[in-house]
């Protein structure tokens, strides 16, 4: 009659199981549905001038860091390590875009100044390119293939360890892909 | 003067034209639509509000985006199968009644009805409990007589 006893504390196990899986995910990350689709397409106002199409970039990997003045500690964070990997890969053949998001242009300016970015920055009037890369947080960051593939999506601060790999990976890449 | 009908007739034209080219009040029906569909999302950022009750400026830009879709007259379902598109099931409030989610849905049913099932058979086992052990065992025949022979003595002396 003794295994009667074992029954209840047994049946607790599937449920400590499930509650120790669960506590160890984030809820809060979204897994993105767009990661291994092609890169939604848009045009983005340069704040220094000019106009870019992501499009137009194929055949070069491409960054796409989503920032915002407001994003405090992340975005404040990564953003020497944006610029530092921008001016070492640039003449790789590597692009670096920055979209700001549901941010004001003087913010954005005043937030680019005081990092010294060089790399292509523009505002996303409407959010709809954030809307349509599935961003749901700043800052974000997505890793596109020469293909125009996203590659990997990643959410918060990056690290260089991360950075560097993903570029290795994304320049290694052959253009035939 | 004929500069005066012009100048009135295009001020009149801008009057009736300059509410729509500004993108003025909508119409009831694209409201309601863009109503009906923002309570079916989810607000990404306050995550356990409708994009429709979101003050977030995300929800008011997805709110913004489902009503320029709905004014393009795209169907209901098209507008939801675009946000899933972008950010997962998950943007949807309540989740498609199919695969593991159907476990999500059926499993408080379940839990009740075993829930009961068990009450109901440890409520019976309870109640129909075999007799404790003061039951008493069948009862040796000599021993009975003479417990009440001497118990018929007893009184009879003290009796006396």
């Amino acid at each position: 009659m003794s295994w009667k006893k074992l029954l209840i504390p047994l049946a607790a196990v599937p449920i400590v199981i499930l509650l120790a899986y669960g506590f160890r995910t984030d809820p809060r990350s979204i897994p993105s549905p767009l990661v291994l689709k092609p890169a939604p397409d848009f045009r983005l106002s340069l704040l220094n001038g000019g106009e870019v199409s992501l499009a137009s970039l194929r055949g070069t990997p491409v960054i796409v860091n989503f920032w915002a003045s407001w994003c405090y500690p992340a975005c404040y964070d990564e953003a020497p390590l944006l610029e530092a990997t921008w001016r070492k890969y640039k003449d790789q053949g590597l692009t670096l875009l920055g979209v700001v998001i549901q941010d004001t242009e003087p913010n954005a300016r005043e937030f680019m100044r005081k990092f010294d970015f060089t790399f292509p920055n523009g505002l996303d009037p409407g959010s709809r390119i954030s809307i349509d890369f599935g961003v749901y947080g700043v800052p974000e960051t997505y890793f596109i293939d020469r293909q125009g593939r996203i590659v990997s999506k990643h959410v918060g601060a990056l690290t260089s360890g991360l950075i560097e790999t993903q570029i290795r990976t994304l320049l290694a890449a052959p253009p035939g892909g | 003067m004929i500069t005066g009908r012009v100048l009135g007739l295009v001020l009149l034209w801008s009057a009736l034209a300059a509410p729509a080219a500004l993108g003025a009040t909508p119409s009831p029906e694209v409201e309601t639509r863009t109503r009906a569909i923002a309570s079916e999302l989810r607000c990404v950022v306050c995550q356990n509000l409708s994009v429709a009750d979101s003050p977030s400026d995300m929800a008011k830009e997805m709110r913004n985006l489902v009503r320029e879709q709905v004014e393009q007259g795209k169907p209901n379902q098209e507008i939801m199968e675009y946000f899933v598109s972008r950010y997962g099931e998950f943007v949807l409030l309540s989740p498609p009644k199919r695969g593991f989610n159907l476990l999500v849905w059926g499993l408080p049913f379940v839990g009740l009805m075993a829930g009961a099932i068990g009450v109901y058979v440890a409520a019976r086992r309870w109640t129909h409990r075999p007799p404790p052990a003061g039951s008493a065992p069948p009862v040796d025949p000599t021993y009975a007589a003479r417990v009440r022979r001497e118990l018929e003595a007893r009184q009879r002396g003290e009796g006396s």
